[in-house]
């Protein structure tokens, strides 16, 4: 566990850290936050908890419980990460623990929304690149210097460019992927959206 | 890019605006919520010094935390107990409709929410919970949502998303005596895989469609996100709208005629667009159980757990962390497979026609001594709807366990759990590991009927043995 949460705030452009491998295709959030940890009415306490069954599974040779990955902060995996609940506490409990950026094979597309929505970036690479990553980080640290502004990354050994979809990249180079603040500023829209619908208008009864 | 199809339609009528960076705010027609994913939006809502937009077009239940042994307040756990009083304090200070235990229609949102007549046709529904992808079922696109967007939800009512893709899936011919929906959905996915529908929302139709119940369409929407598909959905007919009708929020009077042609307006073109057209026969399909940790391994019930080899390189990695969690071995028949805990309920499988389903075979029938069985009804309404016709007696003279409604064991946020490496036959959506409860436990799906089955003989078992 890392020192005390700051969450993310503002432009995030660059992001620079070292990586942890996570190997295993269709890793769902049941795994990243066991269910008896939704037991909660705020985020706080998830981080120490992240992967908690996997973790004790595995005795201490977990990644998020090896020594070399204390510091750790760009999390590496394979395809359909996230997949299953829409529990957000599961990026609510990465990004407590200290990952800033996620980079795999594929995403499942509500941990993905969720992920954008709390400040952590999530980039695709081909399974190919994981591979060399993920290889790499067996035996050696590697740090990587992401760029959003170029969609890459980059290492003394290293040089990739990542996949990430265009409308989070600019949410995120301009600041505004925090998104209330931009959705209500189309408040007038929404007003006359409501009254347009032929629903409202028939759902007496709703209440 | 799709064109034309209901997905198309109902997008294009809600959508409010093109976000700079090329994703939608979207209006949400309804918002169901409950108290596991709500608290902390409220708690934003409240730190940005925000109000709920439209608290009429919100509306909550209870379901993932309350025990359902003994439902008396204070809940034993004080977690649960701490959640329920949360969600009761925000429903009551931001004006918002809340179905608590005892109104009568508290239970799972996703079997709640239909029941009250709330689904409808051509809306957008959102709730912060993966399985409200269950209200397609009637031509609503449905979709789960996370924290962040209930709060954006709450605060504006619309939120900010990509327009996904469409791919419909046909599903030829009708099902055999004997299979399910669920066993439908199960094939689909392990044809499709779970991670094919990201990106998409999934379109059923097809004669074994539109051959089936309300309830078994809710089955099959309930789990296209199992196949990665945030939404799915089947497009509204006569059997949609009789469902809706008389019920208790659905349009009343004149207002019925008007909903009526508007929803016949809405479904896919005949010359609609599809970004993909996937084709299923529903007759070749078997009773279906799953072996591993995904929904997407499965096989049918006569045949073995396939061998690495014969499985693709992408999906050899997941099967070997299967083969080596559920402790079975490739080649193995899932038929015979001893059994632990036998669970009927759930957002996928909790409703009165799968209760019915189960207690027609457990009729005169007692489970074996080995298993521990229980049946958790979907709602209030569920379980009065099933005392009404004696199947709760049913189910307690076979030696199940009759509980109060909820998500249970499921999920196994209450104190509904697996012990230590127990197989569990299930008529839930997810077999990921330690699902339900136990870091070690072990879950098979299937339909409500091949539980009956299985909790029967106490193993895994063909359920059209049962049948005829």
């Amino acid at each position: 566990m890392k020192s005390e949460f700051t969450p993310p705030i503002g432009k995030i452009s660059n992001l620079n850290g070292q990586c942890i491998s996570l190997i295993g295709n269709d890793i769902d959030t049941d795994r990243i936050i066991p269910a008896r940890f939704l037991k909660c009415v705020n985020f706080d306490s998830l981080g120490e908890s992240v992967f908690e069954d996997d973790r004790k599974t595995l005795k201490g040779r977990h990644p998020f419980d090896l020594e070399k990955n204390k510091n750790a902060s760009i999390l590496v995996v394979n395809s359909n990460f996230g997949c299953g609940s829409s529990r957000e506490h599961a990026p609510q409990a990465l990004i407590r623990w200290g990952i800033k950026a996620i980079i795999g094979e594929s995403f499942a597309d509500i941990f993905y929304s969720n992920c954008i929505a709390i400040g952590i970036p999530c980039f695709t690479l081909p399974k190919k690149s994981i591979k060399e990553i993920q290889n790499y980080c067996d035996n050696q640290i590697l740090f990587l210097e992401i760029d959003l502004k170029k969609s890459a990354a980059k290492s003394k050994e290293f040089n990739f460019n990542l996949g990430i979809k265009e409308s989070s990249r600019k949410m995120f180079l301009s600041g505004e992927w925090d998104a209330t603040s931009t959705l209500l500023e189309n408040e007038i829209l929404i007003e006359n959206k409501f009254k347009q619908l032929p629903y409202i208008k028939f759902n007496t009864n709703l209440l | 890019m799709s064109q034309d199809t209901l997905f198309d339609k109902v997008w294009d009528l809600h959508k409010v605006s093109s976000l700079p960076g090329g994703s939608d705010q979207i209006f949400i027609g309804l918002h169901l919520i409950h108290e596991v994913t709500s608290p902390q939006a409220f708690g934003a809502l409240k730190d940005k010094n925000l109000k709920v937009k439209f608290p009429e077009r919100t509306v909550a239940t209870v379901d993932h935390i309350v025990p359902t042994d003994n439902q008396s307040r204070p809940f034993k756990d004080n977690l649960a107990e701490k959640m329920i009083e949360t969600l009761e304090k925000n429903c009551l200070e931001n004006k918002i409709r809340f179905f608590n235990i005892g109104s009568g229609n508290q239970g799972i949102v996703h079997v709640v929410a239909p029941e009250l007549g709330l689904t409808q046709p051509g809306m957008t529904i959102a709730c912060g919970d993966s399985h409200t992808s269950t209200h397609g079922a009637f031509g609503s696109i449905a979709f789960g949502i996370g924290t962040s967007q209930v709060r954006d939800v709450l605060a504006t009512q619309t939120i900010a998303m990509n327009k996904l893709k469409v791919r419909q899936i046909w599903c030829e011919n009708k099902l055999s005596n004997g299979v399910y929906a669920k066993d439908l959905v199960l094939h689909i996915i392990n044809k499709l895989g779970v991670k094919a529908g990201v990106g998409f929302a999934y379109e059923f139709a097809g004669p074994a469609i539109n051959a089936l119940s309300m309830e078994e369409r809710m089955t099959i929407c309930n789990m296209s996100i199992e196949g990665g598909a945030r939404c799915g959905y089947i497009n509204p007919d006569e059997k949609t709208f009789s469902y809706i009708k008389n019920k208790l929020c659905a349009p009343k009077n004149e207002h019925w005629e008007k909903a009526l042609k508007w929803w016949k307006s809405l479904k896919s073109d005949k010359d609609s667009i599809y970004d993909d057209v996937i084709k299923i026969d529903a007759s070749k399909i078997e009773p279906t159980v799953t072996w591993g940790i995904t929904p997407g391994q499965s096989i049918g019930i006569n045949q073995q757990i396939p061998l690495l080899d014969e499985l693709s390189p992408n999906d050899k990695l997941v099967a070997q962390e299967a083969f080596e969690y559920m402790s079975f071995q490739p080649g193995q028949s899932i038929k015979d497979i001893l059994v632990d805990v036998c669970f009927i309920g759930s957002c996928t499988n909790g409703r009165i026609s799968d209760l019915r389903i189960a207690a027609q075979i457990l009729k005169d029938k007692t489970i074996s001594k080995n298993v521990k069985a229980f049946v958790v009804p979907g709602s209030e309404k569920v379980a009065n709807q099933a005392k009404r016709e004696g199947i709760d007696l049913i189910f307690k003279d076979s030696g199940f366990q009759w509980r109060e409604p909820g998500c249970s064991m499921c999920l196994a946020m209450n104190s509904d759990k697996l012990i230590g490496n127990q197989v569990s036959a299930s008529s839930s959506n997810r077999n990921f590991k330690g699902r339900q409860g136990s870091p070690s436990g072990r879950t098979l799906l299937m339909s409500p009927a091949m539980v009956a089955a299985a909790a029967i003989n106490g193993k895994i078992s063909d359920v059209r043995e049962f049948i005829n």
